[in-house]
């Protein structure tokens, strides 16, 4: 008997997963492989969280989440995104952005459907297609066109069993952004081949250059789009587990079903933290300027130790190239580990085409930041750089 | 970059840390060396940053410094309010900080000293005999659990993991 169904079996677990149980259990090192905000959740929502639980505020809700959190949501996006959602049926609460992608491809992938996915991407991205049944396709994209997603690459892979685009942008782990008119192309296409586009916007608000475009504004897309969003990067609450989906009413129902028998609902505890957060966005833009101010810190300090480093627009992450250094991703990052106590990220977990990059997070305070540059910088003269 | 934003950013970095290097300074927020040498000395020279010092916590150093909050309540003089007397409360070195607040009494001053004695007699004998001042109350401060938007026992952090994808 096999124990385990082919479609979880196919997923191969990487061989870098031995590094990073190493990485984390290494007490002394600088890590810049993290995820997540350094900043805790600002008090004003660990504070409501208490109160809601003094109140006694632990029952299930409705499977689509608090009424007053969609409320809520549906006006935060129509004032700042310009586009508006239903709070009863366009909008379904989510444990997560994680649990939002994984419901919206099993609510609309058929066996064998194609998914289109552009890399370097989130990791999880493609075993979820596969969960769901579907076929991810991969698109690379490079550093040399700013890591876009172009739409002549996009119709390049169409076959008559495309079913989705996936976008994610401000990207994990480039920090890349498209302008509204690269956005536009790509809705054009969309449209045009009637195609459905999962947009991760998880780090919208994590936007330095520009403005982030919520790509359900566009023309026509708004019935196209399942819009995924969520709390964990713009109000550092990663382990509350919370965000959202919105879309088309016939897409957020089949979602919402799927959630109903899987999930239930998502925890109380965190819905009342979320409302709390709409109302706090002062303290989230303190956190934006923070970042900006570190992301230029990173972004300069690399490029003074010798390595070329795309200028990352949005998310927390910086994706320089260590190509001059002649080791494969996996390699540098494993001496650098060994030798120099700092964690970084090879850019190949994120797809093929992020060998020779590594994902450097800036997500840590100015001090760490600063340490592990300083660290960095010995590493590469070992390497022959500079 | 705007004139103002970014006198603004200049300024939220140095009340963070006023040691971070103008060249620091320069790169976090993408203008030149130079422009912000420039703007940190016509700033200082406005009087908008008045100061840099360090924020001790000198119950921890084990130096005993025995602080009080002093309420006063004054009698406004005809042609400067409260101004003269504020003024002149401000000039002993004994005095740490003098406002001007609304409510049940009008001026709030923290006073140091090294005793208890000490802050006591001071308020005794150089405060409260001021003509313009009707009456004192003095609180000893115990603890002091936050100061210039600094927590001084920070609380524990929660550990976050040194790798998510
Ligand atoms: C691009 C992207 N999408 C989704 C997630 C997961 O978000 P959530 O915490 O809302 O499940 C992450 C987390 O790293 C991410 O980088």
């Amino acid at each position: 008997m096999t124990l385990i169904a082919d479609r979880v079996g196919q997923i191969k677990s990487s061989g870098i997963r031995e590094f990073f149980d190493i990485a984390q259990r290494m007490e002394d090192a600088i890590s810049l492989g993290v995820g997540e905000p350094d900043f805790v959740t600002p008090w004003s929502i660990r504070e409501a969280c208490i109160f809601s639980l003094e109140k006694g505020y632990t029952s299930y809700t409705s499977n689509w989440g608090l009424l007053e959190l969609r409320e809520m949501l549906s006006e935060k996006l129509h004032h700042d995104d310009s586009v508006y959602y239903d709070p009863e049926g366009e909008l379904l609460i989510t444990t997560g952005v994680s649990e939002a992608f994984d419901l919206a491809l099993r609510a609309i992938i058929n066996p064998g459907d194609e998914v289109i996915i552009h890399e370097p991407s989130y990791v999880s991205y493609k075993p979820c297609a596969l969960f769901a049944g579907g076929i991810p396709v991969s698109i690379e994209t490079e550093v040399g066109d700013e890591f876009k997603l172009r739409a002549d690459r996009i119709e390049d892979k169409i076959t008559e069993k495309t079913k989705a685009i996936v976008l994610n942008y401000p990207n994990n782990p480039t920090g890349a952004t498209l302008t509204k008119k690269d956005l536009e192309q790509i809705a054009d296409v969309a449209n045009e081949h009637d195609l459905l586009v999962i947009s991760d916007e998880i780090y919208g608000k994590l936007t330095y250059d520009g403005e982030h475009t919520c790509f359900s504004t566009l023309n026509g897309m708004k019935e196209r789009t399942i819009l995924l969003n969520g709390f964990s990067k713009a109000y550092a609450m990663t382990g509350w587990r919370i965000g959202y989906a919105a879309g088309n009413k016939d897409i957020i129902e089949a979602m919402m079903k799927i959630h109903q028998y899987t999930m239930l609902c998502t925890p109380i505890t965190a819905q009342m933290a979320a409302v709390e957060a709409l109302r706090c966005d002062d303290e989230t833009a303190e956190m934006v300027y923070e970042y900006n101010r570190r992301r230029r810190l990173m972004v300069e300090g690399l490029r003074e130790l010798g390595l070329s480093c795309f200028e990352p627009k949005g998310a927390f992450y910086t994706f320089p190239s260590i190509a001059n250094t002649g080791l494969t991703s996996a390699e540098f990052a494993k001496r650098l580990l060994f030798e120099h106590k700092v964690v970084v990220i090879p850019g190949s977990v994120f797809g093929d085409c992020g060998e020779g990059f590594i994902r450097c997070s800036y997500a840590v305070s100015q001090y760490e930041l600063k340490e592990a540059l300083n660290r960095l910088g010995r590493f590469l003269v070992t390497c022959g750089v500079k | 970059m705007k004139e103002e934003r970014k006198e603004g950013e200049i300024l939220k970095i140095l009340e963070e840390d006023a040691r971070t290097s103008d060249s620091e300074i320069a790169r976090m927020i993408g203008v030149d060396e130079e422009e912000v040498r420039s703007t940190i000395s016509e700033l200082e020279k406005q009087g908008i940053i008045i100061k840099y010092k360090a924020l001790i916590n000198y119950e921890k150093a084990g130096m005993k410094a025995v602080q009080a909050l002093i309420e006063l309540n004054l009698s406004p003089e005809r042609s400067t309010g409260y101004d003269s007397v504020a003024e002149r409360i401000s000039k002993f070195s004994e005095v740490k900080s003098v406002r001007l607040v609304s409510g049940e009494y009008d001026l709030l001053v923290r006073v140091e000293g090294e005793t208890m004695r000490e802050v006591a007699y001071f308020v005794a004998e150089k405060i409260a005999p001021l003509e313009q001042v009707r009456n004192t109350v003095t609180h000893f401060l115990l603890k002091t659990y936050k100061e210039n938007g600094e927590i001084y026992e920070e609380e524990e952090k929660g550990k976050r993991l040194a790798v998510t994808l």
